[in-house]
C-alpha cells in the first residue's frame, strides 16, 4: 500500500493510539469528577494541553480543544463577528480558504458582514499589497490559511499580520494552521496572530480532535453552552482519548521536526525528479513552499479517472479537482490555471513514514493511467 | 382509539371485465408493502381499500407507506366508531377531531350512508350530528360553503367511520399490471424520474446500470444503487443489473472516430439493455432522454441510438424542461443523490465536438469495425444481479 494522500488524513501513529487506548480503558474518568479518578483524567488533560500548546508555539491557557479544524475556524470566525455584531464591518478572507472558512464567511456575509476574498498571486501567494488595498478602518478580521491543502504554498502570515495591525489595530487576526502544524515551525506572536486552528488527524492523531489558540485576553462567546469545560469556550465532556493521542502524536512529530523535514524535502525532490525523467507532458501546480504537498497535472488525463487507475495499485492519491461534473477546485480556478489542468490535477502529500517506493509505484501507476488516455 | 385507512382506487375502477386482475395485483402489493410496516388487516369491499391499523401501530407510518403505493386515488386516515350507533359516532367525533377542530373557524358534516338499513338518511346525520358537535366547539361555526373542516361519516356495512377527509394518493397503476420494463440508470437526475414515471403507469422495473471502472467508481456504482433504492420506496422491489463496460468503451474509442463515441457507445448500451431486459422478462426499455437536453439527445441522435432495439423504448422525460424533471426528482427524493460529483458512464471520453446530426451509415462503418456481437455477449455475460432493497 502507498498512501500518499497525507493531507487528507494521516494513519493514527501507534504510540497516538496506546494513548488513546490508556485514556478509554484505564484512565478513564471525567475530568470534572472529584474522586481520585476525575483527578487522573484532569491531569493527563492539563500534561496533554501543555505538549500540544508546545507545537502551537503559545501558552497551555491559550490552548482549548475543540472537535476539528472546521470547529476551531467556525468558533473563531463566528466569535469575532460576535464580538462586532453590532458595529458588523468588514472580514477579509482569501478566495483559496479551506471551506470551513469560505462557507463560514459566506454565511457571514449573509448577515451583513461585509466580506471580502483576496485573490492569490499566479503563484498562489497573498501579498501583503493585496491585503492593504483590501484594508479599511472598519476591518474586524482577517482569515488567512497558512499552508494551502491543494498546492502547499506558504503565506506571508508575518508580513500580513503586520500589515494588518499597522493599519487596522483593532482587527484580529485568524490563521488557519491545519496543513502547517508539524509542518512549519508555528510562531503566532510573532506573526500578531490571535486565534490559530489546527487538527489532529493530519498529524498521526485521530479523526474528531482540533485546538484552537485563543491570544491571552482574548475572549470569544462560544458556539454552543453547556457545563463550562474549556473555560465555557468549548463545553462538552473532554473527549480525552483523541486528546491523549492528539499530544502523544505533537509530542512525537516535534521531537522529529527537522529530520522529518528533510525527509519529506528529499522525496519531494525525488517526486519532481522522476516527473520531469518518466512523465513529461505533466506539469507542476503552485509554488510548493513546503515539500508535504505536491500538485501536478497530467492534461488529457481526467483526475477522478487517474485517481481510480492509481488505486488500482494500491497508489492512494487525491483529485485536486473533484471531476468533470461541475465541481472544480477553487484553489486552482483561483490561481487562474486552464481547465485542461484543473480537470487533471492530483495532489500528492507526504507523511514521514513514506518512502522511494512509495513514489516509484506512484510514477508506474501513471505511466499506466497515461496510456489509457492516449490514443 | 381505532385507526383505519380507506384507500379509493384509481382508474382501474374504469376497466372491464378484467377489473378483478387490477385489484388483484393492488391488493397484493399493498399486503407486501404492509408487511414490512404493521401486521394490518386489508380488505376491498366496493372499490375501497380498508386498511386496519393495529392498536400498537405506528399509524403514521402506515399512512406514509400508503401514500407510495400507485394505484390509489385517495386515502382517507379515519377512526373506527366504537359501535354503529349515532351516539358512538359523534363521540368518536368529538375525541378524534378534536385537534382539528382547534385549528379551524367553521365547519361541515358530510355523510356517506353506505349500509342502506341504518336507520336515518344522510342529511339527518349529518344535521343531527353537526348540531352537536356545534355545541361541543361553541368557538367553531358551522358553515356550509368552503368550511376550513369537514367531518366525514361515513357509514358502511361493518363499521362506521369519522374522518377530516382524504388526500390524495400516489395515483397512477398498480406496479407490475402493465407489465415489467428494463430502466437504463446512468446516475444522473433525469433515469430515476423517468422510472417513477413509468413505475407509476403500472411498470416493474429492472435498472440497468453500466459500470466501466476505473473510468467509473465503486462510488458511482453505489450511487446508482442508492438511486434504485430511493425509487424501491414508490415501487416496492428492484432488481439492478450492473453491466461490465469497460472493455466496450476502451474498443469505441481506440477504434472509432471520436465525435461518434457517445453514441456508439449509447447503441451499445441500448442493446446490451435489450438483450438483458429479454433475459428478465421485460417488455420496453426505459430511459430518461429529454429531446434536445445534451448532443446525444436530439432527434436524429435518438434515431441511431433506438434503431438497435426491437423492443419499445419509453421517454417519459421527453417533452420535460430540466426544471419540470428536477421538480419530480426532488419531490421523490432522488435529486441528492443524483447530484453527487462523480464521474459516470456518460462523462468520461466526452467527444468535444460530438455529432448531433448523425448520419446511420456513418455509424455503421464505423461500427464495422469492432466485433459487436462478441462485446456484446461478454458484456452481458459479465452482469453482476444486486437486488434491492
Amino acid at each position: 500500500m502507498h498512501y500518499l494522500d497525507n493531507a487528507a488524513t494521516t494513519a493514527v501513529l501507534p504510540e497516538a493510539a496506546e494513548a488513546a487506548m490508556h485514556a478509554m480503558c484505564t484512565c478513564f474518568g471525567n475530568p470534572s469528577s472529584l474522586h481520585q479518578m476525575g483527578i487522573d483524567a484532569s491531569r493527563l488533560l492539563e500534561d496533554s494541553r501543555k505538549v500540544v500548546a508546545a507545537a502551537l508555539g503559545c501558552l497551555p491557557e491559550e490552548t482549548y480543544f475543540t472537535s476539528c479544524g472546521t470547529e476551531s475556524t467556525n468558533i473563531s470566525l463566528r466569535g469575532v463577528a460576535h464580538l462586532n455584531r453590532h458595529q458588523k464591518g468588514r472580514i477579509i478572507t482569501t478566495e483559496i480558504e479551506h471551506a470551513a472558512t469560505i462557507n463560514t464567511a459566506k454565511q457571514l456575509a449573509a448577515e451583513g458582514y461585509d466580506v471580502v476574498f483576496l485573490a492569490p498571486d499566479e503563484t498562489g501567494h497573498i501579498t501583503p499589497v493585496a491585503l492593504e488595498s483590501a484594508l479599511t478602518e472598519d476591518t474586524v478580521l482577517l482569515s488567512c490559511q497558512l499552508v494551502n491543502n491543494e498546492i502547499g504554498t506558504v503565506q506571508p502570515v508575518a508580513e500580513l499580520g503586520a500589515m494588518l495591525k499597522a493599519k487596522a489595530p483593532r482587527a484580529l487576526f485568524h490563521i488557519d494552521a491545519v496543513q502547517g502544524l508539524a509542518r512549519v515551525k508555528l510562531t503566532p506572536k510573532k506573526w500578531n496572530c490571535d486565534l490559530m486552528s489546527v487538527s489532529g488527524h493530519k498529524i498521526g492523531a485521530p479523526k474528531g480532535i482540533g485546538a484552537l489558540y485563543v491570544k491571552k485576553g482574548l475572549r470569544l462567546p462560544p458556539l454552543m453552552f453547556g457545563g463550562g469545560q474549556e473555560k465555557g469556550m468549548r463545553p462538552g465532556t473532554e473527549a480525552l482519548p483523541n486528546i491523549a493521542a492528539f499530544a502523544k502524536a505533537c509530542e512525537i512529530r516535534m521531537a522529529h521536526f527537522d529530520e522529518d523535514f528533510q525527509h519529506v524535502q528529499s522525496l519531494a525532490d525525488y517526486l519532481r525528479q522522476q516527473v520531469a525523467a518518466q512523465l513529461p507532458e505533466a506539469v507542476f501546480n503552485g509554488a510548493g513552499d513546503i515539500p508535504h504537498v505536491v500538485n501536478l497535472s497530467l492534461p488529457g488525463c481526467k483526475s477522478e479517472v487517474l485517481l481510480h487507475v492509481l488505486e488500482g495499485d494500491e497508489v492512494y492519491v487525491s483529485s485536486g479537482s473533484a471531476c468533470s461534473k461541475g465541481k472544480q477546485s477553487g484553489v486552482l480556478k483561483a490561481l487562474g490555471l486552464p481547465k485542461a489542468r484543473t480537470d487533471s490535477a492530483l495532489r500528492v502529500s507526504f507523511c514521514p513514514a513514506n518512502t522511494k517506493e512509495d513514489i516509484d509505484a506512484l510514477i508506474a501507476a501513471a505511466q499506466k493511467g497515461v496510456k489509457l488516455f492516449k490514443r | 382509539m381505532k385507526e383505519v385507512l380507506l384507500l379509493k382506487c384509481g382508474e382501474i375502477v374504469l376497466k372491464g371485465l378484467n377489473r378483478k386482475t387490477f385489484e388483484d395485483r393492488l391488493l397484493k402489493n399493498l399486503s407486501r408493502r404492509m408487511k414490512h410496516v404493521a401486521d394490518c388487516e386489508i380488505s376491498m369491499r366496493q372499490s375501497v381499500v380498508y386498511v386496519e391499523v393495529p392498536e400498537d401501530a405506528d399509524a403514521d407510518a402506515v399512512m406514509d407507506c400508503a401514500r407510495h403505493v400507485f394505484g390509489f386515488a385517495t386515502i382517507s386516515r379515519a377512526a373506527v366508531c366504537p359501535e354503529k350507533t349515532l351516539e358512538s359516532v359523534l363521540e368518536t367525533a368529538q375525541s378524534y377531531l378534536a385537534p382539528r377542530f382547534a385549528q379551524a373557524k367553521t365547519f361541515k358534516v358530510e355523510t356517506k350512508r353506505g349500509d342502506k338499513k341504518f336507520p336515518m338518511t344522510s342529511t339527518e346525520i349529518s344535521q343531527h350530528v353537526g348540531g352537536e358537535l356545534a355545541d361541543r366547539f361553541p368557538d367553531v361555526r358551522p358553515y356550509m360553503h368552503g368550511p376550513d373542516l369537514t367531518v366525514h361519516v361515513e357509514i358502511r356495512e361493518k363499521y362506521a367511520f369519522v374522518h377530516a377527509g382524504p388526500e390524495p394518493g400516489a395515483g397512477g397503476m398498480p406496479i407490475g399490471s402493465n407489465g415489467r420494463a428494463a430502466l437504463l440508470l446512468s446516475g444522473g437526475i433525469d433515469s430515476p424520474v423517468a422510472g417513477w414515471m413509468m413505475a407509476k403507469r403500472g411498470l416493474e422495473l429492472v435498472g440497468v446500470h453500466f459500470f466501466s471502472y476505473p473510468y467509473t467508481s465503486e462510488r458511482a456504482k453505489d450511487k446508482v444503487l442508492e438511486l434504485g433504492r430511493k425509487l424501491t420506496v414508490w415501487c416496492g422491489r428492484m432488481s439492478v443489473m450492473v453491466v461490465p463496460f469497460t472493455k466496450i468503451q476502451e474498443e469505441i474509442r481506440a477504434k472509432c472516430h471520436e465525435e461518434l463515441f457517445t453514441l456508439i457507445m449509447r447503441r451499445f448500451m441500448m442493446r446490451i439493455a435489450e438483450r438483458v431486459a429479454v433475459e428478465y422478462g421485460c417488455g420496453a426499455l426505459i430511459t430518461g432522454e429529454s429531446l434536445g437536453q445534451v448532443a446525444s439527445q436530439t432527434m436524429p441522435a435518438m434515431g441511431v441510438t433506438g434503431a438497435v432495439c426491437e423492443l419499445p423504448t419509453f421517454r417519459p422525460c421527453i417533452g420535460m424542461d430540466k426544471e419540470e424533471i428536477v421538480t419530480i426528482a426532488r419531490k421523490i427524493d432522488t435529486f441528492e443523490t443524483s447530484i453527487l460529483p462523480y464521474e459516470d458512464c456518460c462523462t468520461v471520453f466526452t467527444p468535444k465536438h460530438p455529432n448531433t446530426k448523425p448520419k446511420m451509415p456513418k455509424i455503421l462503418e464505423a461500427e464495422s469495425h469492432l466485433d459487436v456481437d462478441a462485446l456484446v455477449n461478454e458484456a452481458v455475460e459479465g452482469v453482476e444481479i444486486i437486488h434491492l432493497p
